[in-house]
């Protein structure tokens, strides 16, 4: 053991924190204002209850694709918003690991930077994984 | 019940379950899934979507402070995440094979360890003496922390990174599987195995779990689990009460109040596995 105890430079800890704790409130941001406009889009749903078992099923379909999500957006609606807002959380552990490439190169940190596109290379295969299945 | 006060009443529930996983050092998932699937009768398989989503949320808000305070190692996180995401992903895949009610049964297992595990005291920092591993010295996993309550810098080296890995493989297969964070189980193997000092454990847990879990929200999301009108109000509550349990100081320390909770926390976790072999 070398002793001399390993860090990695302030500045990729100060931008990792910034970048998870903007991820977080962004998205949920996002997800409560498509809340809002779906209950604003159909005032039925605060009313009736016959639309809930509808909703909530497990086979309730909803936008799977990240395509879909974002055309559904554009159309304004609300529940297409809320999974915007859903991805993009899930996105924020995605871009901290794609970041961490960027510092680990900066730091001419071969091995590591091999190591976490790997990582992030996973992630996408489970995207890919879950769009075949 | 209208879809609003359904939303309302989800978002109420995940409160609570986030401020108890909180307090009890559990993660909300832990306790949103029996409470949707058993309170609400709410598909397990949206409720486990639903609480994948809410884990990413809470750990990526909690790692966000510990990374700052720099008590996770970022290494020793990178390189067990290969482990963690490839076993998330092995998770989730089996997970869709699965009858429900195989994944009552295994909920009700893990709730179970994890709330035996809950009376284990705490394990407290020793300094130890092990071989040094040529692995991982060549992976440069050693480091150092402030330690608050010694009042100096303490410097480690991890043992048995390829042991840890492969633990952290079965800790993502969990963690896909029943959509929780699986820290109960993140947390021994580097304390245990890799003989990392509990505090930077505790961090580099947290800070891994958010990545774990967006490798099966992947594919939770892409094969339709993620249902808007449970996940949202799911995370959001989740991720409320799990701030207001991290400002709460006074922690659960007393240990009446610990057990009954894992009294409480055993007798769901028996409910759990009658709902899998009851069907």
């Amino acid at each position: 053991m070398s002793g001399i105890p390993e860090h990695e430079p302030r500045w990729v800890d100060t931008a990792i924190s910034r970048l998870l704790r903007t991820g977080v409130v962004a998205s949920m941001a996002v997800v409560f204002l498509g809340l809002v406009l779906t209950f604003v889009h159909h005032p039925q749903y605060v009313r009736s209850t016959s639309a809930l078992g509808r909703l909530t099923d497990a086979g309730a379909v909803y936008p799977q694709a990240i395509g879909a999500v974002l055309a559904q957006v554009r159309q304004g609606r609300g529940q297409a918003i809320v999974m915007l807002g859903l991805l993009l959380l899930i996105a924020t552990p995605v871009a901290r690991v794609a970041f961490s490439i960027l510092a680990f190169a900066l730091e001419r940190d071969r091995l590591y930077a091999a190591i976490t596109t790997v990582v992030l290379l996973l992630l996408f295969l489970s995207f890919v994984l879950g769009a075949a299945g | 019940m209208t879809p609003l006060s359904f939303v309302l009443l989800v978002a109420a529930i995940s409160f609570v379950a986030g401020l108890l996983g909180s307090l009890l050092g559990l993660g909300g998932g832990m306790i949103v899934v029996p409470a949707l699937t058993l309170l609400l009768g709410i598909d397990i398989r949206l409720a486990i979507g639903a609480s994948i989503i809410s884990v990413i949320a809470t750990s990526s808000g909690a790692a966000a402070a510990y990374v700052r305070d720099r008590l996770a190692n970022l290494r020793v996180a990178m390189f067990l995440e290969l482990g963690t995401t490839a076993g998330a992903i092995t998770g989730a895949w089996i997970a869709g094979l699965l009858h429900p009610r195989w994944l009552f049964v295994l909920f009700g297992t893990i709730l179970g360890y994890s709330a035996v595990a809950m009376l284990r005291p705490r394990p407290r920092d020793v300094v130890r003496h092990h071989g040094e591993t040529r692995l991982a010295h060549r992976l440069r996993l050693h480091s150092s922390y402030f330690d608050d309550a010694q009042g100096h810098e303490v410097v480690y080296e991890p043992a048995r990174p390829i042991l840890g890995l492969g633990l952290m493989y079965v800790a993502g297969i969990v963690s896909g599987l029943l959509g929780i964070g699986s820290g109960a189980l993140k947390v021994p193997a580097m304390d245990l195995a890799m003989e990392l000092p509990i505090k930077v454990s505790t961090a580099t847990s947290n800070f891994m779990i958010g990545v774990t879990a967006a490798a099966s929200a992947g594919l939770y999301f892409a094969r339709g689990q993620i249902d808007p009108f449970v996940a949202a109000p799911v995370a959001i509550g989740v991720l409320l009460g799990a701030f207001v349990g991290s400002k709460l100081l006074s922690r659960l320390g007393r240990r009446t109040l610990r057990v009954t909770f894992v009294i409480v926390l055993i007798a769901v976790s028996v409910q759990m596995l009658f709902r899998g072999i009851r069907g």
